[in-house]
């Protein structure tokens, strides 16, 4: 019998430890799966955020390093710097990119630092339980805004990937969502091209990926999807936000 | 290399650094330790493979270090106490990932933004761990220009020796005053290799997949993982100890200082002695490990111990462990950026002798 399908070898065999219904899972099996194609196993180096995707060395099978909250671009960037031709992404949450690591990431896109940076927002504090984040969409209830979000009181979601998109730096920024197959197929599309522009040298690349949390979301899987479509998108458009030639 | 040069601390600190196979370096400005990162901004995109990047914080640079230590590299920092504080949640993670990397503190008066000139108020960070968990750093503290080139390239080998960050501990004199120095030629010791190093990885290279990481979920192997840290801190402490004694053999009256405040302490030690009062010295030149035997041993004749800091007191509490209440332990100091006098520590001593305590 012919194997039409399989795990990638760039994933470890470890089994996930994400909620059932988060989509972390098809983001992992899609940034392994790009670097798997692209044949770079032997010279990638994963950095891991601190949140939900902490446990990502244990997943991702290549060199791997454990940055501290908000820090993997600047852990990245002393990596990437030492051995240029390694290739050398990140992999974070919205709390840890958004807010506490917002310096390092904006100084690393600003730099053109030659690194691929997956970010994964789901609008949520996912590992802590719950709570409001840079992300969180105006009138959200999470454990911190139990009211949902007042604009007035503590100000609005912060769309990174525009945000970046204005500097010089960056080489590659988009956007995109793993809410149905159609999706994840763009997304798969957008991550491999993210890694080709690292190889290719031309700087910094960004995917944002828009991510569900079921759990803290007080939904259902297939609710959650819903919600990410029907309330995520129009706060946060996909599309490619920044390309050089 | 070889003849001596006139040398600013700073920047001989920095050449001693390249000198040792120091190939990168990530800072942010702050007074006064700048001419670090300024001379190694000249230098090192001249030294083949060097790089030196200015951060957009202290925080990320401590981080840019990780990342560059997890790689395997040489790799400095250097800061000045304000910014050491934000460094120190950096440095705890060093630690856990066990990374050699070699800090420079250029230590400012304190609390606070303070002011800019010299002070020793950051002994109890710099010894007691500063950022959080269980853990020890070697604290080197010269007290020349000269001590700081070896003690700079020491640092590094030490590093690479136990996989732990190592701190230069200098005061704003130290950075800040030239002096003659003689660069010396640098041997590197027998290391082990950095096999567990994130340079890539693929099944059957040779070697396991590195993870660099300081996260141990299951309290059971955190524990472990702290035991085999202190493990490698009770090898330093038999192994990396290191102070200099001067006339303590007969001494009744012994001064314990560091840094900049030993060699005035010196100093008030030769006047005292023409003047009849038998003063020693104790230099502690690693601030941890503690020297606390020599102290110890002092304090089996001694009449008195004076500790003298550019703080309100701080090592006092290290010397007073070492002497274990067999004397009496004084304290002189100035803090805040004033550096104490020799006419100030022979005022101190001859009180101490009058009073034959």
């Amino acid at each position: 019998m012919a194997i039409v399908y399989e795990k990638t070898k760039l994933l470890t065999d470890k089994p996930l430890h994400y909620c059932p219904g988060c989509t972390h899972g098809i983001i992992h099996r899609l940034v392994a799966e790009a670097l798997d194609e692209l044949g770079i196993q032997d010279k990638t180096i994963g950095v891991a955020p601190v949140g939900c995707a902490v446990f990502a060395y244990d997943y991702f099978n290549c060199d791997m390093m454990e940055a501290a909250h908000g820090r993997a671009p600047a852990v990245a960037t002393g990596c990437k710097r030492v051995n240029p031709n390694n290739i050398v992404f990140t992999y974070q949450g919205d709390g840890d990119l958004a807010s506490i690591g917002a310096a390092e990431i904006t100084h690393a896109a600003a730099r053109g630092e030659n690194i691929t940076v997956i970010f994964v927002n789901n609008a949520i504090y996912g590992m802590t339980g719950g709570q409001m984040a840079p992300t969180t969409l105006p009138g959200q209830v999470t454990t911190t805004s139990p009211y949902g979000r007042d604009v007035n009181h503590c100000g609005y979601p912060i769309r990174m990937s525009e945000m970046l998109a204005t500097l010089d730096g960056p080489a590659y920024i988009a956007r995109v969502s793993v809410h149905d197959v159609k999706a994840i197929m763009d997304a798969k599309k957008k991550i491999r091209k993210a890694f080709e522009m690292q190889i290719a040298g031309k700087g910094f690349s960004m995917i944002e990926v828009l991510s569900t949390c079921p759990t803290n979301w007080g939904l259902t899987p297939q609710e959650a999807l819903k919600w990410l479509q029907e309330n995520m998108i129009p706060q946060y458009p996909l599309g490619v936000k920044k390309e050089v030639e | 290399m070889g003849q001596k040069m006139l040398m600013k601390g700073n920047e001989a600190i920095a050449e001693a650094a390249i000198q040792a196979g120091c190939r990168f370096f990530f800072g942010y400005p702050i007074t006064p330790q700048n001419q670090i990162p300024e001379y190694m901004s000249k230098r090192l995109p001249k030294v083949e493979g060097g790089c030196f990047l200015q951060a957009e914080s202290e925080v990320s640079a401590i981080n840019m270090v990780y990342g560059a230590a997890g790689a395997g590299a040489r790799v400095m920092t250097s800061s000045s106490s304000p910014g050491i504080s934000l460094k120190q949640e950096g440095i705890s993670y060093i630690v856990g990932a066990e990374l050699p990397c070699v800090i420079v503190n250029m230590v400012r008066g304190g609390p606070g933004l303070g002011s800019i000139q010299p002070a020793q108020s950051d002994y109890y960070q710099a010894t007691r761990g500063g950022g959080h968990g269980d853990y020890r750093m070697i604290v080197l503290a010269p007290s020349s220009v000269q001590e700081a080139v070896e003690l700079t390239q020491n640092a590094f080998d030490l590093a690479d020796k136990y996989r732990n960050p190592v701190l230069v501990l200098g005061d704003g004199l130290i950075g800040q005053m030239m002096e003659p120095v003689e660069m010396p030629e640098y041997k590197k010791p027998e290391l082990p290799e950095k096999t567990w190093a994130a340079t890539g990885w693929k099944p059957g290279c040779g070697r396991d997949r590195a993870i660099i990481n300081s996260l141990y979920i299951d309290p059971s192997v955190l524990e472990k993982h702290v035991n085999h840290l202190y493990e490698k801190y009770a090898a330093m402490e038999q192994a990396e100890c290191r102070w200099q004694e001067e006339m303590t053999e007969d001494a009744e009256y012994v001064m314990v200082a560091y840094g900049t405040t030993a060699r005035i302490a010196r100093s008030a030690m030769r006047k005292l002695r023409e003047q009849g009062i038998k003063a020693g010295l104790i230099r502690p030149i690693t601030l941890w490990p503690f020297p606390a035997e020599p102290i110890a041993k002092a304090a089996k004749h001694a009449k008195a111990f004076l500790t003298v800091e550019m703080s309100m007191g701080q090592m006092i509490d290290d010397v007073k462990l070492a002497v274990n209440g067999e004397k009496p332990v004084h304290f002189f100091g100035r803090t805040g950026g004033i550096v104490p006098t020799v006419r100030e520590i022979i005022t101190e001593v001859e009180k101490l002798a009058k009073e034959g305590c």
